[in-house]
């Protein structure tokens, strides 16, 4: 029997797009076919289900599974306008350590048998929350934007994750404005690489549909036009093993030329 | 016996004695040689009025019951007063290199007690603390201190400086206020009476000629 993988969605600063990129890169995976579930583990603070359109589907959670109080697959809400994607919402009403780390691997592990991918949605921070998030995942996508402050926490969590043996975390790039990169007032893709030192997996735009999505509960990428929605599929393409090239942002030629050979590298 | 180097050397200067006793000799012979000196060919010191004795040890690593039976030597003869005794030997250097792969990531902390290689980069947030020489083949972003028990001698050196902060000793620097930073050089800083300085690598040899030489 084939296991399926988890990916764990994390970033250390809060706000940089971690649900997000979660859902959108959830339902890409989904609409590439795979069987996909997403689990939210920001216990007390939950979103991915109001940015997936699922908030009001809510009947079992997280904590009521770590508790005993329903069946895992009781917990699971399907989204009906896919076959094979799932949400394992989070409890709001309680609090991170109401779950444990090794109580989270379990599920998680349950889940991989029967999905090809199960998405960790992260919370915000370094303590209990971020430890119960990683315990079950194979994988774990960092998202980053590009402020200092950003990178500076996504180093110290790609640190953490090293310890906690997810070796070679990949690197997501969220909300990149084009304009201010080439003017010199936002860090560039290139120097945030050579800081972070890990593999490249997708650059996203700065998108208005983004925020539109979210509040209509209907992921980006399931609009097929936008610039984050063709991000978002380059980056569930690359998760399955195609090379994808990266995204120019710009018209200019050859601007990201170095990082299409570092991806093809990393690969 | 001419040809032997004396272990204890007395010099007499305007408020008192300097003892210059030899760093390298057995501790004993020290003893022996000081216990001579005084009792037979010195003599003449014993007598008369008091006399400040300032002691040298140099580099000898002493302990303080070393030292105090040196001073009970010295003070048994009656009018012989240690006024001084000098001795903070530089910490001897630990030979060989620690090297350490990896990069050094926000929040991590890297501690050595002797001279560090590090083959990857020192991230912003990172730290590393030596108690010698840092060399960082790769980019130096985050914090560095080199020398952190007082060694003045020690060096930070990096393929590409671009530290938060640099520490030698107790002294603390942050770019660029107090020196600038060239592109593109592996560059080296240094404590000259002090102050942080930043030069070229190829400088080392006429900066630090002795750090690696035994």
């Amino acid at each position: 029997m084939t296991v399926g993988e988890a990916i764990v969605v994390t970033s250390g600063k809060g706000g940089v797009g971690k649900t997000t990129t979660s859902a959108n890169v959830g339902t890409a995976l989904a609409l590439l076919g795979k069987k996909v579930c997403m689990v939210d583990t920001d216990i007390g603070l939950r979103n991915l289900d109001v940015v997936m359109g699922l908030e009001n589907r809510i009947i079992y959670d997280l904590v009521d599974v770590a508790e005993g109080n329903c069946r895992l697959a009781q917990a699971l809400i399907k989204d009906k306008r896919f076959d094979h994607l799932y949400l394992l919402p989070a409890a709001q009403t309680r609090d991170k350590d109401a779950v444990s780390p090794e109580k989270l691997k379990e599920m998680v592990d349950e889940l991989k048998r029967d999905f090809d991918y199960v998405i960790i949605d992260c919370p915000a921070g370094i303590e209990q929350g971020f430890r119960n998030a990683v315990a079950g995942a194979d994988q774990a996508i960092v998202v980053t934007t590009p402020e200092n402050s950003a990178v500076r926490d996504a180093d110290r969590i790609i640190g953490l994750l090293e310890k906690s043996d997810l070796r070679q975390p990949k690197l997501v790039i969220n909300r990149i404005r084009p304009h201010m990169v080439k003017s010199g007032n936002m860090l560039d893709i290139d120097e945030i690489c050579s800081i972070l030192s890990i593999d490249l997996l997708g650059i996203v735009p700065d998108d208005e549909n983004i925020i539109k999505g979210a509040n209509s509960g209907e992921p980006t990428v399931m609009n097929p036009d936008t610039p984050a929605s063709i991000a978002y599929r380059n980056i569930a393409r690359r998760i399955l093993g195609d090379t994808v090239p990266l995204m120019v942002l710009e018209d200019k030629p050859g601007l990201f030329k170095k990082i299409r050979k570092w991806f093809g590298l990393g690969k | 016996m001419s040809a032997v180097k004396d272990l204890v050397t007395i010099k007499g200067v305007k408020d008192g004695l300097i003892f210059i006793l030899d760093e390298h000799c057995d501790y004993e012979d020290l003893i022996r040689e000081l216990e001579y000196k005084l009792e037979n060919s010195h003599q003449r010191l014993l007598s008369g009025a008091e006399i400040k004795v300032h002691i040298r040890t140099s580099n000898r690593i002493m302990s303080d019951k070393d030292k105090e039976r040196i001073c009970g030597i010295i003070g048994r003869s009656g009018n012989l007063i240690v006024a001084s005794i000098d001795n903070e030997p530089v910490r001897k250097r630990k030979s060989g290199l620690k090297v350490h792969t990896g990069v050094v990531r926000s929040g991590q902390i890297l501690e050595h007690d002797g001279d560090m290689m590090l083959l990857g980069d020192l991230n912003p947030g990172g730290i590393i603390r030596t108690s010698g020489s840092l060399f960082v083949m790769g980019a130096l972003r985050g914090m560095a201190h080199a020398g952190k028990d007082g060694d003045t001698m020690a060096v930070i050196a990096a393929s590409y400086m671009r530290p938060t902060q640099l520490r030698i000793a107790d002294v603390v620097s942050r770019p660029p206020d107090e020196w600038d930073i060239s592109d593109a050089q592996m560059e080296f800083a240094y404590l000259v009476d002090g102050v942080m300085k930043i030069d070229r690598i190829s400088q080392f040899c006429h900066v630090r000629p002795d750090l690696f030489s035994s």
